[in-house]
């Protein structure tokens, strides 16, 4: 239940969901209700979405905007998205894709995390046909090993939506495209307008101007960064940012992919710098939830935190507004106008053995539209579109300045987890080996990224 | 699957199986055809469980430990190894030795402090003090809580920044400190909680042994004028002998399966590795180690089985003697 490896946003509730659980159960719930309780929220199902069957004619009826007719039949969709917001946003793309093309497409739920553990067995019994799930490695991965089936010709109409980078995201290693992204979000520096305006902090662009900002945080008593990394993930995103901005995105994604070695150098460099920022940052970090990490943000105790824009969930409604954000600061090397970056991507994937392939195809060409990709973000505005959006008068400003900051970037990555093979990044791999530095960043660095060599060296061939 | 194997083994104490050979003997003569039947019956299904639930997936485990497999697809693709997994366990892996280091803390912790406690209470208890029942439901009550909800009340209790006891210590003006991200404290941390529910279990199984101990053997040594700590020790121990065992077979099995809690905190990682998390770590995600894991677990089966084995044989020698 706690957050693992994907910094997915819609975590964040989950944990808290099952605290409140926890606590009606201690002030008197009996105990064996308290224990079913628990159980039952981790895995829910819910019941298939009526489709609205009077929509189907309707849209068919509208013979140009909707070039498949109604009778495609239905398909079925797995969300991992359990949680209220998240899973509405799938409804509503659901429904509108349902509208325009008259597929109809019940929708399962398996929790978030749940779902990420048994994805293997999942998606080699009996899979619904369309199934939401990630890009980068861990699309490659089942890819690779055939449980997926390739959507090229959906690619040959979806094509222009995207921009190139998404496009080489949704890709298997054998070049097929086998993914259709929906949203992304940034990994930024986060701070809030109105605590910046009333301290006079400005924003830093480069290394020296974070330092001495830094500095100057830490003598009114604030903390200048919040930084959490109890559930071994959130670090992995401060090691990406400094890999691209210290070697560049080429290196990074090479490294990642095995095609680099840990024991290079140009590694060592990276965790040298990731030494002169931890002085910046929140003390204790490894006992500490991301979740924790963003309330000291938000209460105003730590200045910045660098974090997927999902951390602004920690904030008060009501302040929403007042969440500003800009890339991690540049370090003076040669990659510092690439500005690299994290931006995950979501996605829909299609499982080996569809049962109706044309409707989940015309699904999932629906899904690839800016309009359904809008559907799906509704009220939500922690994320953007993953297609190109030419109408973006219903972005807040928020969701304007993430747009242009993944556009600026010349070198998007999905994440560490994302990025490299998952028995490398999980918890036996990365996420402990970065707890291990930050616990001694003084350490024998040589030695240090030989040690993670080795459990590379390790895994079996994939 | 491990704690199956050593649960199976529990109910070994020196009563069953323990008729004479030459009583039985006589009584096969006795039984009808259809007597046979039905024990057949009743010992064939209980075996036939037995044998698939627990010793087909052990020697599954076994085998599967000298293979490397990533779960996909069918048995064609799992590859043998030889001992690759092992080596690759002992030398590169990590958190390996960590966890077995860990493993050994906690049953060290239970043996020698959480279950002491609990027999502690239970001959306070028995002593029919005022309020026994209200004691006995406190006591008891944490067993009634999964480990997975201990785990939460921990961390209720222990985060850094909102939990209570830093908040109650800082109120003192005591600095926060780290109890569940410092690798040196954090086990030590949640063996206390893992503790408040170990004590209340083995309290009710040797407060409902000590019911049993006849009165009159306490009489008797209360006449010849010992005290009660030397009742305690050469009388009602020694007469508690199968309780006394089972008690330790679940003090060794608690603490060698420990997972939900270090699982709940931060999935096993720093300072908190565990040979449980392990294995589950490596078999589920999308690019699980099928084989990797199942080493680890048979090193887990040999370090839960070998302790019982080892204590039993010795004492059921001693009762055959």
């Amino acid at each position: 239940m706690a957050a693992p490896m994907t910094p997915a946003p819609i975590d964040a509730g989950g944990t808290r969901r099952t605290r409140r659980i926890m606590i009606r159960g201690l002030v008197g719930l009996s105990a064996a209700a308290l224990i079913f309780s628990a159980c039952s929220s981790s895995s829910a199902s819910s019941a298939p979405s009526a489709a609205p069957a009077s929509q189907a004619p309707a849209s068919a009826g509208q013979a140009s905007e909707a070039p498949a007719s109604a009778d495609l039949g239905a398909t079925t969709i797995r969300s991992n998205e359990h949680e209220k917001v998240p899973a509405a946003s799938v409804k509503a793309m659901v429904d509108y894709c349902t509208t325009k093309t008259g597929v109809t497409a019940p929708i399962s739920i398996t929790n978030h995390n749940d779902f990420q553990d048994k994805f293997n067995s999942f998606m080699q019994a009996t899979p619904d046909d369309i199934v939401k799930w990630f890009t980068g490695e861990r699309l490659r991965f089942p890819a690779r090993n055939g449980l997926l089936t390739a959507i090229d010709d959906v690619w040959a109409t979806i094509g222009a939506n995207y921009t190139d980078g998404m496009a080489k995201a949704s890709q298997g290693d054998d070049g097929k495209k086998y993914a259709v992204p929906i949203v992304s979000y940034p990994w930024v520096v986060l701070y809030r307008k109105s605590f910046f305006q009333e301290k006079g902090y400005t924003v830093p662009k480069t290394w020296d101007e974070f330092v001495t900002l830094a500095k100057k945080i830490q003598g009114d008593g604030i903390i200048p960064l919040a930084f959490a990394d109890k559930d071994g993930w959130p670090a992995m995103g401060t090691f990406d940012v400094l890999n691209m901005r210290v070697n560049g995105y080429q290196f990074h994604a090479d490294l990642l992919a095995g095609k680099e070695k840990w024991t290079d150098p140009k590694v060592q460099a990276v965790f040298k710098k990731w030494a002169e920022l931890l002085p910046y940052t929140q003390p204790d970090p490894l006992g500490r939830t991301w979740q924790e990490g963003a309330q000291t943000w938000a209460n105003n105790k730590a200045a910045m935190y660098f974090l997927g824009t999902f951390a602004s969930q920690q904030v008060p409604p009501a302040d929403l507004a007042d969440v500003d954000f800009f890339p991690f600061p540049t370090l003076g090397t040669q990659y510092d106008a690439e500005l690299g970056i994290d931006a995950p991507v979501d996605a829909w994937i299609l499982s080996k053995a569809p049962k109706n392939l044309p409707a989940a195809k015309a699904m999932l060409a629906c899904f690839a539209t800016p309009e359904a990709q809008l559907a799906f973000l509704g009220e939500d505005h922690s994320q953007i579109p993953a297609s190109k959006v030419t109408d973006t008068s219903t972005f807040t400003e928020q969701q304007k300045k993430m747009a242009e900051i993944i556009g600026a970037s010349g070198g998007v990555a999905q994440y560490l987890d994302r990025d490299t093979r998952s028995d490398f990044a999980g918890a036996q791999g990365m996420q402990a080996l970065l707890q291990d530095f930050i616990k001694n960043p003084s350490q024998d660095l040589a030695a240090y990224t030989q040690k993670i060599q080795g459990v590379y060296d390790s895994l079996p061939a994939q | 699957m491990t704690s199956h194997v050593a649960g199976s083994a529990a109910p070994t104490s020196p009563e069953v199986g323990a008729a004479p050979a030459s009583k039985r003997q006589k009584n096969r003569g006795l039984l009808s055809r259809r007597d046979m039947w039905v024990l057949a019956l009743l010992l064939g299904i209980p075996a036939f469980v037995h044998v698939f639930l627990v010793w087909v997936p052990t020697l599954a485990s076994v085998l599967l430990s000298f293979t490397s497999w990533n779960g996909i697809g069918g048995l064609d693709r799992i590859r043998f190894v030889g001992i690759d997994n092992y080596r690759v366990l002992v030398t590169t892996y990590p958190p390996f030795w960590p966890a077995i280091t860990h493993n050994l803390i906690w049953l060290g912790f239970f043996m020698l402090v959480a279950t002491p406690l609990g027999i502690f209470f239970a001959v306070l208890l028995d002593k029919e003090i005022r309020g026994t029942r209200f004691y006995q439901g406190a006591l008891y009550l944490p067993v009634v809580l999964s480990l997975a909800i201990v785990g939460f009340i921990a961390q209720l209790f222990l985060s850094t920044d909102q939990g209570l006891v830093n908040g109650v210590l800082g109120s003192f003006g005591v600095k926060p400190v780290d109890w569940l991200g410092n690798s040196s404290l954090n086990l030590w941390a949640i063996l206390i909680f893992a503790s408040w529910r170990q004590v209340g279990y083995v309290m009710i199984l040797y407060l409902a042994g000590l019911k049993g101990v006849d009165p009159t053997l306490r009489e008797a040594a209360k006449v010849d004028g010992a005290t009660e700590v030397q009742t305690f020790f050469r009388i009602v121990f020694p007469v508690m002998r199968p309780i006394n065992i089972v008690v330790l077979v679940i003090t060794v099995i608690e603490s060698l399966r420990a997972f939900d809690l270090a699982y709940i905190i931060n999935r096993g990682l720093n300072g908190l590795e565990l040979l449980s998390v392990l294995v589950t770590n490596n078999i589920i995600g999308e690019a699980s180690r099928i084989g990797f894991g199942s080493a680890i677990a048979v090193v887990l089966l040999v370090v839960a089985v070998g302790p019982i084995v080892l204590y039993l044989t010795r004492t059921l020698r001693e009762e055959s003697r």
